[in-house]
């Protein structure tokens, strides 16, 4: 029981401090396996892994695994819940915060200039998406082949896909993930 | 103030009890619910934005300007924008802290609540099933095909989601500037080619 709530504090210190989104919660797990020895660094690896190739936030799905492999189901549920709180309760109070302040033109005159500033972010994250599944820049510089530069089959079901998209923007982004994950086993990208 | 919020008020009634009331019945689906049957629309939006999430935050963008924007009208684009740069610099993830923001704004607390519930649901779920029985579950060559398709319908789907972020949140030509520097700093800082990279495939 200590030991169970021991775990619930970590993970609440974790969401607490870890901003910025999935990848800054390695560190704090890298530290627990360390200090409290629940999982060796060989399952912070795999757990990693796993919670990479699956949908969901990447800190949401390490907090469950871990409280998983310690305490089962409930366990995941209670290092998920822990690891939730602080940004919940945080941003809840900005939220009031904010209502209050919605009419202030001096707020209002900062998030516009924060707009585009969160455009080019995403920007910038997004671009690393692209390198690693479209263009193998990885390989290349690894091996220094220009052919090694461009996936094609990547690109061409890209470029399927986006000329579908945009003729039928309709379409729930669901289907597109689903298309692809199909088109991805079927051409065994 | 007083006086504000009675002027913002009463045409919000005057819509919902006349006007809208006959036009109501055409699209009953996806009309504003009220009371527990918004909670449960909040969870399942939530729940299905999360489970076809892959990569996190930003990844969420296009299903968040499908169910959020497009759907429900639960806000707008610049409105999502700004929770993103709220939840940038706050702690915890951008998923989790959207939920929130975007839950509360739609039905208080309660709402903030049930929506980050919502979103950590599908995580919860398959999670918990692949650590009881599969433990080698990155390693099938099924799931790593599945996801390097999956990663090019992300690239589409940003594709075209940032094509409406510029359209609707950079007007202006200090607003292209600041957008210009922001990218350009977290290029430079290393943003790319270091985080989130998957593990490499072996040549083929």
């Amino acid at each position: 029981m200590k030991t169970f709530l021991l775990m619930c504090w970590e993970f609440f210190k974790t969401g607490l401090f870890a901003a910025g989104g999935g990848l800054a919660t390695i560190p704090f797990l890298k530290e627990m396996s360390l200090k409290y020895r629940w999982f060796s660094m060989q399952d912070l690896t795999t757990m990693i892994a796993v919670s990479e190739s699956t949908p969901g936030p990447l800190g949401v799905n390490m907090a469950t695994y871990v409280g998983n492999s310690m305490y089962g189901f409930w366990g995941g549920l209670a290092a998920t819940l822990s690891l939730a709180a602080p940004s919940v309760i945080v941003i809840l109070i900005i939220a009031r915060m904010l209502e209050k302040f919605r009419n202030s033109d001096v707020v209002n005159g900062i998030f516009s200039g924060l707009r585009p500033a969160v455009v080019g972010f995403i920007l910038a994250a997004v671009l690393d998406i692209y390198l690693t599944s479209l263009f193998g820049w990885s390989t290349f510089q690894k091996t220094g082949n220009p052919a090694d530069l461009f996936n094609w089959s990547a690109i061409i079901l890209f470029a399927v896909l986006l000329a579908f998209y945009k003729k039928f923007p309709k379409t729930h982004p669901l289907w597109i993930i689903l298309m692809a994950g199909a088109a991805g086993v079927a051409l065994r990208l | 103030m007083t006086s504000k919020n009675r002027q913002r008020i009463t045409p919000d009634r005057v819509t919902d009890g006349n006007t809208a009331a006959g036009k109501a019945t055409a699209d009953t689906k996806d009309r504003p619910a009220k009371g527990a049957r918004l909670l449960w629309q909040l969870y399942w939006a939530w729940f299905r934005m999360g489970l076809f999430t892959f990569g996190g935050g930003y990844a969420m963008l296009p299903m968040i300007q499908k169910e959020v924007i497009d759907r429900y009208h639960w806000a707008d684009e610049e409105e999502v924008l700004d929770y993103y740069a709220v939840g940038q610099c706050t702690p915890g993830a951008i998923a989790v802290n959207t939920a929130t923001f975007i839950g509360y704004k739609v039905a208080g607390t309660a709402g903030g609540i049930i929506s980050t519930l919502g979103v950590i649901t599908p995580s919860l779920l398959i999670i918990s099933v692949i650590a009881s029985l599969l433990n080698h579950f990155a390693d099938y060559p099924v799931v790593q095909h599945a996801l390097a398709g999956i990663r090019v319908a992300v690239c589409v789907l940003m594709f075209v989601s940032i094509e409406k972020l510029l359209k609707s949140g950079v007007k202006g030509i200090s607003s292209w500037i600041i957008f210009a520097a922001a990218f350009v700093l977290s290029v430079r800082q290393g943003m790319p080619f270091s985080s989130c990279r998957k593990k490499e495939k072996s040549s083929h």
